[in-house]
């Protein structure tokens, strides 16, 4: 068994193929319609082959007031991997991203968090080499 | 009249001396010095790994209740975000009872 997918809920899924893609730098892998809404997927372009994350809707009722009270504490969703946080945190504040928590040093991880546009908050995790 | 106002005096102060007399909140207030402007989630990111404290994220928020009863902290709405600041203004209360800016040290 091994992970294959995770997924964020987005309140609109355009928006967030587009800034999953033309601002984070990931790559689409499935971009199916389905009924109302569409199955779409990205993969970092540094594992292509890697887990896919899901970009789903977040119409049930229960996704919003959840995400709404993640974001008010600042509390990332899910966390992505980068090689340089402080290279990603300037080309990112760059493209007018917003960032809720600068880099921070924690021991071997530096980390910050980012807002999606699409009500999640993301963590950004740079883990020294030891 | 006078009297109700040396309570309110008292109680300003006392929750002064209240809010810093727990370790945990003044690693708080530590924490928001080294950065004005946190979230919930950074703060308890940084009390966990700089001071050891595993406090839940409730009885931080509790805390923070208490800071803010004193002023020492505010709680900043932006958007959808909250983010807490450091305010040292209520400290000055003490070192106007008490200077410490006024005497020679002693030979």
């Amino acid at each position: 068994m091994k992970i294959a997918m995770t997924s964020v809920l987005v309140d609109d899924q355009e928006k967030a193929l587009r800034f999953y893609t033309d601002v984070l730098g990931f790559q689409t892998r499935h971009d199916v319609p389905l009924g109302t809404h569409r199955w779409i997927s990205v993969v970092s372009p540094q594992s292509p082959d890697g887990v896919e994350l899901v970009l789903e809707p977040d119409a049930h009722p229960a996704a919003r007031p959840f995400k709404q009270a993640l974001v008010a504490d600042g509390i990332p969703y899910t966390a992505f991997a980068v090689d340089d946080l402080q290279a990603e945190f300037t080309r990112l504040s760059g493209l007018g991203v917003t960032f809720t928590q600068e880099p921070l040093q924690m021991g071997p991880a530096t980390t910050a968090v980012l807002d999606d546009t699409c009500g999640n908050l993301i963590q950004l995790i740079q883990i020294a080499n030891t | 009249m006078s009297g109700k106002l040396l309570l309110a005096y008292h109680s300003s102060v006392g929750d002064v001396f209240k809010a810093l007399a727990d370790p945990t909140r003044r690693a708080v207030l530590d924490e928001l010095q080294d950065r004005d402007g946190q979230t919930l989630f950074e703060l308890c990111t940084r009390l966990i790994n700089r001071h050891g404290v595993g406090s839940s994220r409730q009885a931080v928020s509790q805390h923070l209740d208490v800071l803010e009863d004193a002023g020492l902290v505010v709680r900043r709405r932006a958007g959808r975000y909250t983010f807490l600041h450091l305010d040292t203004a209520p400290l000055r209360a003490i070192t106007e009872r008490w200077p410490t800016d006024h005497r020679e040290a002693p030979p």
